[in-house]
């Protein structure tokens, strides 16, 4: 279980391609460098930019045009690409490309290899000080080779669709650049063989998606929206400090390898590692949007849709996942920290579930969907199936990119054919929508196909990964250190059975609110209206193509790993066996050394449970939704009662607003700014010096009369005093 | 005598130290400034008695430095009054800050 850090030389992997690991981030940071320098050429003219910005700004302020980047929405038509569009469509997804080239070799090499420990490859000592010394180095083991892979080759297609997404927009090479450095700082984060590195990952994707929220950011929400995301995420990552400072104090180390090896003597539920557990679990809520720091993510759409699938899918808020997993040991030694990881993803679940039954926006609905399948992957590490957990991951980025993406040519074909009657109205709205079906039916079947998969129809990715999280839950209920710890005082198997249930009701919501989605985006009439209708088409293949792969992908992704009970269906487990080395003794840590083991009919039923809910809540969508009945945003009543509390998000960020910004606000402004800035430190301490000096002047200047006598008699009287100093003293 | 030549030589500075702190005229106070001048010179001479010539020699450059200074003194004096008809020092208060 302790491993040490191999000697580099001596490694399986060291005479292969893998030493040029170091290549995988360098080339996205080259195309950052590259992209971001002809960025700093300006667009001649404004042209259209994000359909998505279109009906919402149309009647904006276009007083500052000059910019050239905040025209988006404007009426006159001329799309003026960038200068060097041509370029940067080259640049752009051509690094990722090779990035992701790059990676496919590496995994081909590791496969070969069958290696059992992590390939370490040091680049150059960093910190180097006192008993601490951190070097810039990575570690390539199974885990990150799946993180890898998902991250260059989801991200390559994205790229791909940004082409044509984001074609006409005069901040394209910005756009790229910031895309280019995000995934650079993805890798790092994977890579990064030490927290404080991963670290560096960690505030780095923050900050891309920061950028690229704000992409637009002459809009105040839009601009609003990255704050909020930045803020909101300094939140958790001060959770991740802590919990790195705990790791220093106590075992002295904070590489991954150093700390497996520093935790081989640490008794199960120790105080030290429950914390330093609770408090990296923090920073996961922050990164990957659990309550209750999930805020951020649906506000998170306002950036170009591409964004929203590359970040909020695919790549960065899963880092979360990846953190827990990559620290399985320190988790498997937490019971208590473990149960509060599952109970909290499995209330995300269901609370964002709820969320999204009600929202109309388009890219509304997939956040919340977002945030909840993120608390199905926590729920999936929170128990230590980590295997699970990652693997949920995964499919999650190939269905979920792709119902982004989809979206995203949903929102194209909308905007482009408001565009062409000149018409403002939300692109995003599904009330605008409806019968999209017979205009892009690329589209809408490969829609179908990742809500299929998200909703755990049998046989589409999302089935398998998702029953493989809920089994395991159940697995854990008797006969594991989970079931034996208490959270609260409330026993372990108990809190499992309640994550249980609750992962349950969250898959009844998300096939509901996912076929909702579908029901009344391309069922039943159209809604667009009739000048519009015509000029509703497929997006150009630069934008599909992506797509399909995704498509395929999300229908097929499950075979990865496939559960032994339908082993019949292929090679079982091959995610299983081949995270292995990385998990599987922190699996085995909270199985009491046994792997979690169901008998047969048990697993039968949950898994007939798991394909009659998902059969039940599309069904439920389909009998009591009729698109039919839907009007335009315009027309469309004010929400009532429950219904609108779900629109309005069961009012949390209002909640926040009151109990944390308000008091904050108030606090800030009578008590530091009325008190101590201008009371304190204005008026007794700058102004109070000034005052006390000028005192003390008017006090000398009152002596300096400009009379001799006076002079005279003080020079005297210092006389006398030194002389009576000498006499008397 | 040594005793009672510092005792004189203490007097006559205590009466020129009073005649600076009281009088306003410029000149009577050029006149008690040089009074206790002199008050210094008869101790220093009082005391070459005892501790050898140097005080004497002191006394020379006493008188010497000080008729420098009566004559610049007097100089400033004598222009101040040519500006203002006065030597009055209650009048004069051009050093004030």
């Amino acid at each position: 279980m302790i491993q040490t850090p191999p000697p580099e030389m001596g490694h399986p992997l060291a005479d292969t391609v893998a030493r040029f690991a170091w290549l995988l981030p360098v080339l996205p940071l080259l195309g950052f460098a590259l992209n971001g320098f002809l960025s700093l050429k300006h667009a001649a003219h404004a042209g259209p930019a994000d359909p998505t910005a279109a009906s919402e700004h149309a009647h904006g302020d276009h007083g500052h045009a000059a910019h050239g980047h905040d025209d988006h929405g404007h009426d006159d038509h001329h799309a003026a690409r960038h200068p060097a569009a041509k370029l940067v469509s080259l640049i752009g997804p051509g690094v990722l490309l090779l990035s992701f080239g790059l990676a496919v070799a590496i995994f081909g090499a590791m496969r070969a290899a069958h290696i059992e420990d992590p390939y370490i490859l040091t680049l150059f000592q960093w910190m180097p000080t006192g008993d601490l010394s951190i070097d810039v180095a990575f570690q390539l083991d199974q885990l990150s080779m799946v993180m890898v892979l998902i991250i260059t080759g989801i991200g390559s297609l994205i790229h791909l669709f940004s082409v044509g997404y984001m074609q006409d927009d005069p901040g394209y090479p910005r756009y790229f650049a910031y895309l280019n450095l995000f995934v650079f700082f993805m890798l790092l984060l994977v890579l990064g063989s030490s927290y404080p590195l991963m670290f560096v990952g960690w505030e780095g994707v923050g900050l891309c998606s920061y950028l690229l929220i704000g992409f637009w950011f002459s809009e105040k929400a839009n601009a609003d929206a990255g704050k909020k995301a930045f803020i909101v995420n300094r939140i958790g990552d001060f959770g991740m400090l802590v919990a790195m400072f705990l790791m220093f104090a106590n075992f002295g180390t904070l590489s991954f390898t150093g700390l497996e090896g520093a935790l081989g003597d640490v008794e199960v539920g120790a105080l030290v590692p429950t914390a330093i557990a609770l408090f990296l679990f923090l920073g996961a809520t922050g990164k990957s949007a659990q309550i209750p720091l999930y805020v951020w993510l649906p506000d998170a759409m306002a950036g170009p849709t591409p964004v929203s699938a590359l970040i909020h899918a695919a790549t960065m808020v899963t880092a979360g996942v990846y953190l827990i997993a990559r620290s399985g040991l320190l988790f498997a030694l937490a019971p208590t920290a473990q149960l509060t990881v599952a109970l909290v993803g499995a209330l995300t679940a269901v609370f964002a579930a709820t969320i999204g039954l009600k929202q109309w926006d388009i890219k509304k609905v997939l956040a919340y969907s977002t945030v909840s399948q993120l608390g199905y992957m926590f729920v999936g590490v929170g128990v230590g199936a980590y295997t699970a957990g990652v693997f949920h991951l995964m499919t999650h980025a190939f269905f979920k990119a792709l119902l982004f993406l989809g979206s995203g040519s949903v929102i194209y074909a909308m905007h482009q054919a408001y565009h062409a009657t000149h018409k403002h109205e939300d692109a995003q709205d599904m009330r605008n929508m409806g019968g999209l079906k017979a205009h892009m039916p690329v589209t809408f079947y490969l829609m179908w196909i990742a809500t299929l998969a998200i909703a755990g129809i049998p046989f589409f990715s999302g089935f398998f990964s998702k029953d493989e999280i809920l089994a395991s839950v159940f697995a854990r209920t008797h006969g594991s250190t989970l079931a034996e710890g208490a959270l609260l005082g409330v026993p372990g198997s108990v809190v499992l059975y309640v994550v249980y249930a609750l992962g349950l009701a969250a898959a009844l919501m998300t096939a509901i609110y996912m076929t909702r989605m579908m029901l009344y985006t391309f069922h039943g009439p159209n809604r667009t209206g009739d000048a519009e209708r015509p000029h509703l088409k497929e997006a150009p293949w630069i934008m599909t193509g992506p797509l399909v792969v995704l498509g395929v992908l999300s229908l097929a992704g499950g075979w990865f790993n496939i559960p032994p009970i339908l082993g019949f269906l292929g090679a079982d487990g091959v995610l299983h066996h081949w995270l292995e080395p990385v998990t599987g003794a922190a699996e085995l840590m909270v199985t009491h050394g046994e792997a979690a083991h169901l008998s047969h009919s048990t697993e039968y039923v949950l898994i007939g449970t798991a394909i009659a809910i998902a059969v039940a809540g599309i069904a439920f969508a389909f009998a009591k939704l009729k698109p039919e009945a839907l009007k335009p945003a315009k027309e469309s009543p004010a929400e009532q009662g429950l219904a609108k509390t779900l629109y309005n998000k069961w009012y949390v960020d209002e909640g926040y607003d009151k109990a944390i910004v308000q008091p904050t606000v108030a606090v800030s402004r009578t008590v530091l700014w009325k008190g101590i800035d201008v009371g304190l430190i204005d008026g007794l301490l700058v102004n109070g010096s000034a005052v006390f000096t000028k005192a003390l002047a008017w006090a000398g200047a009152q002596l300096h009369t400009g009379r001799v006598g006076t002079y005279a008699w003080i020079f005297v009287l210092g006389a006398v005093m030194v002389l009576g100093a000498f006499t008397f003293f | 005598m040594l005793a009672e030549s510092l005792a004189l030589s203490a007097a006559l500075f205590a009466i020129g130290v009073i005649g600076v702190l009281t009088r306003r005229n410029a000149i009577i106070l050029f006149m008690c400034i040089e009074l206790m001048l002199n008050a210094v010179n008869l101790s220093l001479v009082a005391l070459s008695k005892v501790y050898g010539a140097s005080g004497e020699v002191f006394v020379l450059f006493v008188i010497t430095v000080a008729a420098a200074e009566a004559a610049v003194g007097l100089a400033i004096v004598i222009s101040i009054f040519r500006h203002r008809q006065s030597v009055n020092l209650d009048d004069i208060n051009l050093l004030k800050g």
